[in-house]
């Protein structure tokens, strides 16, 4: 009798009351978040493996992941080739300025969306969500060609001018997010407000920004990380002069070579990762610190329900 | 001045920053772009940008001639068609697996979401030259050379280019992820309790309460990842609108076109992926009746 209740208790750790508790299901479950979190980290792993190795460990076939020394050569060259420092400020210029710029916009805008009734409205509404599905090459061309009269190519301007006017990277995601944050905040706050004599400009700054601070963060997060990784229209726009990581490593060979004339056979596969990992190391650095601002900024960003 | 207006005012004065930069960066750049796109568009350095309208002639050329283009988008789109539903399906999968009840939840969902952060053309392009962009295990096995042995080219060349490229696939699946794990957070645990007091499997509750509960969720992160992949900078469909603004056989007006015949294929792609996941109100009805029904009784 005992035995057969043994029997019993042993299945029961083992499949569980219904499948979803028992040991095994929880075995496999992590086996798969296990190994599917090492597909997601495997590329990160072999760029900082292949980075530290030299090119005796490169080509030696008994070294698989772990370098025989620790090799910092790769790292210093690519530091030198990229022209780290400079670089990297000039990269932030263009990334921080105009994802500021596009998240105090966007809140304002937002907010107008919110807060008032106005004719045409639901029209405007449609319209700032269908400009994030219009591809940004079909409004590029014209753009550059109304940049080039205006001087703005080459310049941070072709990129700050955008974000301000609200048509920059994705900029609809962002009012959408402050949209729907201003629609939740009571109304009778700010009409408690208007009875003492607050103007709207009042009541926002004094009472929808200090509220929506995490909104602010979220969309600036966002913003930053869009911007730095965007290479498509700000290659075109910058143009070759003005000199963003992300540009820098697309041209890495040749800035190689004008560092190291007559030696590109020598860029090997470690030097090429650790000057990806480099460009990658200042977005990895933000993300360790504020890793959990960016997910709690999607689930409050109100896209994940509460819209029918 | 009465309320009413005092309110359109104000709602104006709100968005008309960017009411203007619509209108100046986005409505006359299309219309140019449109007119580009119908014209012969020739730059002389002291008159600037000069128009001759050709009428189609740029859309014909592309699509009678230009074989390259033709053949790339047709191999994108077929990609797209591919990458969009296993993005959708992998990123619920694992949504779902965080959903459970695991220790490190916050440890696993930093890890898929980290690539939303990294992920640029250049880095990828990278990461692809060096072979990184593969799971070891999926070359080293030959998993491939089955695959292209054994189905037609246009089944093969589509999953043969997602297998070898599945942490790319994965990489695109982080906003997704987190997307559907809100979503599946929100979900009340009472109608779960319901459903198993009736005696409905896993399999049936899945079916029945999460995915129609997640339907406006799959609406946006659908959106979100045709939009991404569309617009991502290694796109070759991209890079070749690029480079034909300034190459001698192309010029303004005929990448114009190009951009054009691109916008309109997406934007077909996005109304039938939108009609797919929540049809319109007409074909709904038919079973919204039976659903009455059953909640009655």
């Amino acid at each position: 009798m005992s035995q057969l209740k043994n029997k019993y208790k042993f299945k029961k750790t083992l499949f569980g009351m219904n499948i979803q508790d028992g040991l095994l299901f929880k075995m496999a479950l992590y086996l798969m978040l296990i190994g599917i979190g090492f597909v997601y980290v495997y590329p990160l792993l072999y760029m900082l493996s292949v980075a530290l190795q030299d090119l005796s460990d490169l080509l030696s076939p008994s070294v698989f992941y772990i370098p025989t020394k620790l090799y910092l050569d790769n790292i210093q060259t690519s530091f030198q080739v990229l022209n780290y420092i400079p670089t990297l400020l000039s990269s932030l210029s263009v990334t921080l300025i105009p994802a500021i710029l596009q998240t105090l916009v966007a809140s304002l805008i937002g907010y107008g969306f919110a807060r008032f009734q106005f004719p045409f409205k639901k029209l405007w509404m449609s319209i700032v969500i269908l400009t994030y599905i219009i591809p940004p090459q079909v409004v590029m061309i014209p753009r550059f060609v109304l940049f080039n009269d205006l001087g703005f190519i080459e310049s941070i301007l072709s990129i700050i001018v955008p974000a301000t006017l609200g048509q920059g990277l994705y900029s609809a995601v962002f009012i959408l997010i402050f949209y729907q944050f201003y629609k939740m905040i009571p109304k009778a706050l700010d009409e408690a407000a208007q009875l003492d004599g607050a103007s709207p400009i009042y009541i926002y700054f004094h009472i929808a920004v200090p509220l929506s601070l995490p909104s602010f963060v979220t969309s600036f997060l966002f913003s930053f990380v869009w911007y730095w990784n965007e290479t498509y229209t700000s290659s075109l726009f910058l143009g070759s002069n003005f000199q963003t990581l992300q540009l820098k490593l697309l041209s890495f060979v040749s800035s190689y070579q004008d560092l190291f004339p007559g030696q590109a056979a020598l860029i090997h596969e470690g030097v090429r990762m650790a000057a990806t990992l480099l460009i990658i190391l200042p977005m990895l650095i933000v993300y360790m610190v504020m890793q959990k601002l960016f997910i709690q900024g999607i689930d409050q960003s109100g896209l994940t329900g509460g819209e029918a | 001045m009465t309320h009413k207006r005092r309110q359109a005012l104000y709602g104006y004065a709100f968005i008309s920053i960017w009411l203007i930069g619509f209108i100046l960066l986005t409505l006359i750049p299309m219309i140019r772009s449109l007119i580009f796109s119908l014209s012969d568009v020739t730059i002389t350095g002291a008159e600037g940008i000069k128009t001759y309208p050709v009428g189609f002639n740029n859309f014909i050329e592309i699509l009678t001639t230009d074989v390259n283009f033709i053949d790339a988008l047709i191999n994108y789109f077929s990609e797209m068609i591919l990458y969009v539903p296993v993005i959708l399906i992998i990123s619920m999968l694992i949504a779902m697996m965080l959903n459970q009840n695991i220790k490190f939840r916050g440890l696993f969902r930093a890890i898929f979401f980290l690539p939303v952060i990294i992920v640029s053309g250049p880095v990828i392009n990278e990461l692809l030259n060096q072979g990184a962009g593969t799971v070891p295990l999926i070359e080293q096995y030959g998993m491939l050379e089955i695959i292209q042995d054994q189905l037609p080219p246009f089944l093969a060349d589509p999953i043969s280019s997602l297998l070898s490229e599945m942490i790319m696939v994965l990489w695109f699946s982080g906003v997704q992820i987190v997307l559907f794990l809100a979503g599946l957070q929100k979900l009340p645990t009472e109608v779960y309790e319901a459903a198993k007091v009736d005696g409905a499997t896993p399999w049936e509750t899945f079916w029945k309460i999460t995915l129609p509960s997640l339907k406006n969720i799959m609406l946006v992160a659908s959106i979100y990842t045709i939009v991404m992949l569309s617009t991502f900078s290694n796109n070759v469909i991209l890079t070749r609108i690029r480079s034909m603004m300034f190459a001698a056989d192309g010029g303004y007006g005929y990448a114009s076109a190009m951009a054009w015949i691109y916008f309109v294929l997406i934007a077909l792609l996005l109304i039938v992926s939108m009609l797919l996941i929540s049809p319109p109100e007409r074909i709904r009805k038919e079973k919204g009746v039976k659903r009455y029904v059953s909640i009655k009784k």
